[in-house]
């Protein structure tokens, strides 16, 4: 062993842990799977951290453990170690190279932040949408029939934290969440207590609390947001899977927070729109000669 | 209890004449202004509460075992789980790091008779039982159950009187802080022995100056959160009251402008007590002294400007969710170059593999990992998934666990010596390391995977899919919980009846060891002159031997 130049030694070590740290960034481990299009974004982002972290801790945990052994004491040695109090040139290395690490990763997470819709947030892209649904824009409003009828008339929603977006959506959502449910409200005048969305179609949730702060998370498009009582919030998504997920409340609420869970179901456009009219038709049947209209359509 | 059978012996002369020669161990239980007694007032008293805590943690992860809320109440869970973060912080990691070794070790450490104001530092530690007693009696009205954090509306709702024992208790804890923060401050500056310049002094001292400074600037933030918080529970204002046009977006900019810091006011003194016990334990200099020095302060000024790392989902303009991204990845900087330097110490050295060395080696390498997922936690895209996450769990209990509470062991095991005259066995140090090292892995690193996959934190119950890694997580807690046995039984045993300990077991340099063990009341009988600097191993001439007499 003690023959081997260390230079070789260091190549064999360096190869050894890039292989691993590529492999353990390419495996996406422990995510569950990506139904958003902000997944592949956030795994992505995270894997990359990943993959340096891993080969960062090879490194580091096997050179403490290297030296451990190394330059453990020998029977009967009493005697000190070596007299280095310091090296300038090594200090500055282990200083600049982790600050450029950290900083491409900071220049990183801005852009993913961008691309996730982060600094559209509050932009009003969801604001004056409570009452709008692009798909259908010759449907009468039902939300305004509502109002019609004596209801109350819904009250203005201004999001101030989130992702959001500058384009109409074409499906938007109001959350509410209290303790312990979340209710969904469609501007077709339909409340639910899980969320039905079409599947590729951009999504705006309005976001808010009547108690107590409650956090909206579904862990398979990997969005959070907290639903604030005073502040509005939001969530811009596309859904990218047909299937239903996991709507978890992330902040804790009172003693059944840990039971604040219902689901999200990602529907086909054809499913999403029968699940719309049934809806309608069962909540409204006072609406049901408007939507029969266009179920026939 | 253990301080009864501190060993009682007469033969100091004390140098003051009224004085008399030392403590008996009724002075334990009062208002003593000894700097050592308090420091060990100190560690009692936060080990109790470790124990507490502890306790609190077994029963969580008892219900957790299965999915289902069957075990405890959830509301009794939600008290367990607000006082279990309390009690870790307030009551063992900060009491413990800052008021138990920062009193015992400073003065000792720079040739200081005593803090500058003793009766001051009385204080500060009187302040804390009625602290514990508030937080353990508000149990009878339910318990706090809002969180550690506390954050409003919830803590204006669940169980008022519990939760303004809570926000009372804190704010004494905090006092307590503050008090013990000019002390350390005003000692450090005024009261070094003549012949130590401000380059010589320990590391550990350093570590506590940029702790004192922290923890002035940030606490009083915190406190008046909590007054906020307390006047809306009982005065009727409202300023963290929605529907009274409350804010309680404030309350989390205040109580994270404080608690970001806090977490490093938790590691900072750790990391000082690794600058010390490396070097002993390696017999090498410590590398890089004026780069750990300077990466405290790093870490201090820019550990300032993080907080809204903790609100990446909460009310945060986008540009905020940026800015702090960036600062808190680059508080990994300095943290880094102090993992580096005690790794670089390592090297060339002849490593006694004391229980002191086997905890800060472990510490070495469990703070890595916390420090790595801090990072990923710190941006904010994957913040959005993994706050609130098991994944966040994970994360702290690494540098909490794997970083204070093994630091904490690594400084009692290094320590206990000088502060009781009697050695602790070590074999039965080493398995406490083995049980600990093993436990806190077992229990703490599956938790990323149950983060990463969906499964919210604070929750009594949980889907039944995550139901197989919580299982483990509950079994590694009690190897955890079973772990301490040995700690306990070679602490009691040795403060009574253990082998007796010289003024220097470890032939180390800085100037606690020019003393006899224990020291004397009043530290010297004629104070030290600084022939050589703290870590001088291996330089020549500074051979220093075991029995170092302290009227040289
Ligand atoms: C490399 C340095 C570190 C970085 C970058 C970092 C980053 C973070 C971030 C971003 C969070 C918020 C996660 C979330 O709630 O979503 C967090 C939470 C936390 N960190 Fe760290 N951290 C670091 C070191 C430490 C240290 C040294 C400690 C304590 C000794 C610590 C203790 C905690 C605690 C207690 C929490 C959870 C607070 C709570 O929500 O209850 N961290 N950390
Ligand atoms: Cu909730
Ligand atoms: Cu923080």
């Amino acid at each position: 062993m003690k023959q081997l130049p260390a230079s070789i030694w260091t190549l064999t070590v360096g190869i050894l842990v890039t292989l691993i740290a590529l492999w353990a960034g390419n495996q996406n481990l422990f995510f569950p799977e990506q139904a958003s299009v902000q997944a592949p974004l956030v795994d992505h982002f995270f894997n990359l951290m990943f993959m340096i972290a891993v080969a960062l801790f090879l490194l580091v945990a096997g050179t403490i453990i290297f030296f451990a052994v190394q330059y453990r004491q020998r029977p009967g040695d009493e005697g000190d170690g070596v007299p280095l109090e310091g090296d300038f040139s090594l200090e500055a290395y282990w200083t600049l190279i982790p600050a450029v690490i950290v900083i491409v990763l900071g220049v990183y997470s801005v852009q993913v932040f961008t691309e996730m819709g982060g600094f559209a947030a509050g932009g009003g892209g969801g604001n004056h949408l409570l009452m709008s649904h692009g798909h259908q824009p010759h449907q009468p409003m039902p939300a305004q029939l509502v109002s019609d009828d004596g209801a109350e008339p819904a009250p203005a929603f201004k999001a101030e934290y989130g992702l959001g977006g500058s384009e109409r959506p074409d499906v938007t959502v109001t959350v509410t969440g209290m303790q312990y449910a979340w209710i969904f409200n469609y501007p077709e005048g339909i409340t639910a207590g899980e969320l039905h969305i079409p599947v590729n179609k951009s999504v705006q949730l309005n976001i808010k609390a009547t108690d107590v702060i409650h956090s909206f998370w579904v862990p398979q498009f990997r969005l959070k947001q907290d639903a604030i009582p005073g502040h509005d919030t939001e969530l811009r998504f596309t859904a990218t899977k047909v299937g239903d997920y996991p709507v978890v409340c992330a902040e804790l609420c009172g003693g059944y927070h840990g039971a604040m869970r219902t689901r999200v179901y990602v529907h086909t456009q054809e499913e999403y729109d029968r699940w719309l009219a049934e809806n309608q038709f069962a909540q409204h049947p006072d609406l049901s000669k408007a939507v029969a209209v266009h179920a026939t359509e | 209890m253990a301080q009864a059978q501190l060993p009682v012996s007469g033969e100091f002369s004390a140098a003051g004449g009224h004085h008399p020669t030392a403590w008996k161990w009724y002075d334990y239980f009062t208002f003593n202004v000894d700097h050592k007694l308090i420091g060990i007032q100190y560690l009692v008293f936060s080990f109790v509460f470790y124990l507490v805590g502890g306790l609190m943690a077994v029963v969580m992860r008892t219900e957790l075992y299965t999915p289902d809320a069957d075990v405890i109440d959830p509301n009794l869970y939600n008290a367990l789980l607000t006082n279990h973060g309390t009690i870790m912080i307030f009551g063992w990691v900060v009491p413990a790091a800052i008021g138990g070794f920062g009193n015992f070790l400073v003065p000792l450490m720079i040739g200081a008779r005593d803090m500058a104001f003793p009766r001051l530092n009385a204080l500060a530690f009187w302040l804390l039982p009625p602290a514990g007693l508030l937080l353990v009696g508000s149990f009878f009205f339910g318990g706090a159950q809002a969180g550690w954090t506390s954050y409003p509306p919830l803590s204006l709702i669940t169980a008022n009187t519990a939760q303004s024992m809570w926000c009372l208790s804190i704010i004494l804890a905090g006092t307590s802080s503050i008090l013990g923060s000019v002390n350390f401050i005003v000692t450090m500056v005024k009261m070094r022995v003549p012949s130590m310049p401000w380059d010589k002094m320990p590391l550990f001292c350093w570590a506590m100056m940029a702790t004192s400074i922290l923890a002035l600037l940030s606490t009083p933030v915190l406190a008046i959160g909590l007054i906020l918080l307390l006047f809306d529970i009982n005065f009727g204002t409202s300023f963290f009251k929605p529907d009274a046009g409350g804010n309680v977006i404030i309350y989390q900019h205040l109580f994270w402008f404080y608690s970001h810091p806090a977490v490093y006011l938790m590691i900072l003194p750790i990391f000082g007590i690794m600058s010390e016990v490396i070097p002993v334990h390696a017999r090498k200099p410590i590398f890089g002294y004026k780069a750990i020095v300077g990466s405290s302060m790093v870490i201090c000024f820019i550990g300032l400007f993080v907080w809204v790392h903790h609100m990446f989902t909460s009310g945060t303009p986008p540009w905020m969710r940026m800015f702090f991204t960036i600062s808190t990845l680059i508080v990994a900087v300095p943290t880094g170059v102090k993992i580096f330097s005690w790794t670089a110490t390592l090297w060339g050295g002849k490593i006694r593999y004391t229980s002191a060395m086997l905890f800060a080696i472990g510490l070495l390498i469990m703070f890595v990992v916390g420090g790595l997922s801090g990072v990923t936690l710190g941006t904010a895209p994957v913040d959005i998934h993994m706050h609130d996450t098991y994944y966040v769990v994970a994360h702290f209990h690494y540098v909490l666990f794997g970083g204070s509470v093994f630091g904490l062991y690594a400084g009692i095991y290094h320590w206990f010596p000088k502060m009781t005259g009697r050695m602790l066995n070590e074999p039965l140090g080493k398995v406490h390391f083995i049980l600990t090292l093993i436990g806190a892995n077992l229990t703490f690193l599956p938790m990323h995977v149950l983060g990463t996959q969906g499964m919210p934190r604070r929750v009594a119950m949980y889907d039944p899919q995550f139901t197989q890694i919580n299982q483990i997580c509950t079994i590694g807690a009690f190897i955890l919980a079973f772990s301490v046995i040995p700690f306990l039984v070679n602490v009691i045993w040795s403060w009574g009846w253990g082998e007796k300990a010289s003024g220097n077991p470890w032939r180390a340099l800085t100037l606690e060891w020019t003393t006899d063990s224990p020291p004397m009341i009043e530290n010297w009988h004629r104070l030290p002159v600084l022939t050589h600097g703290p870590y001088d191993y291996g330089l020549a001439g500074h051979a220093p031997s075991e029995t170092t007499p302290s009227h040289v």
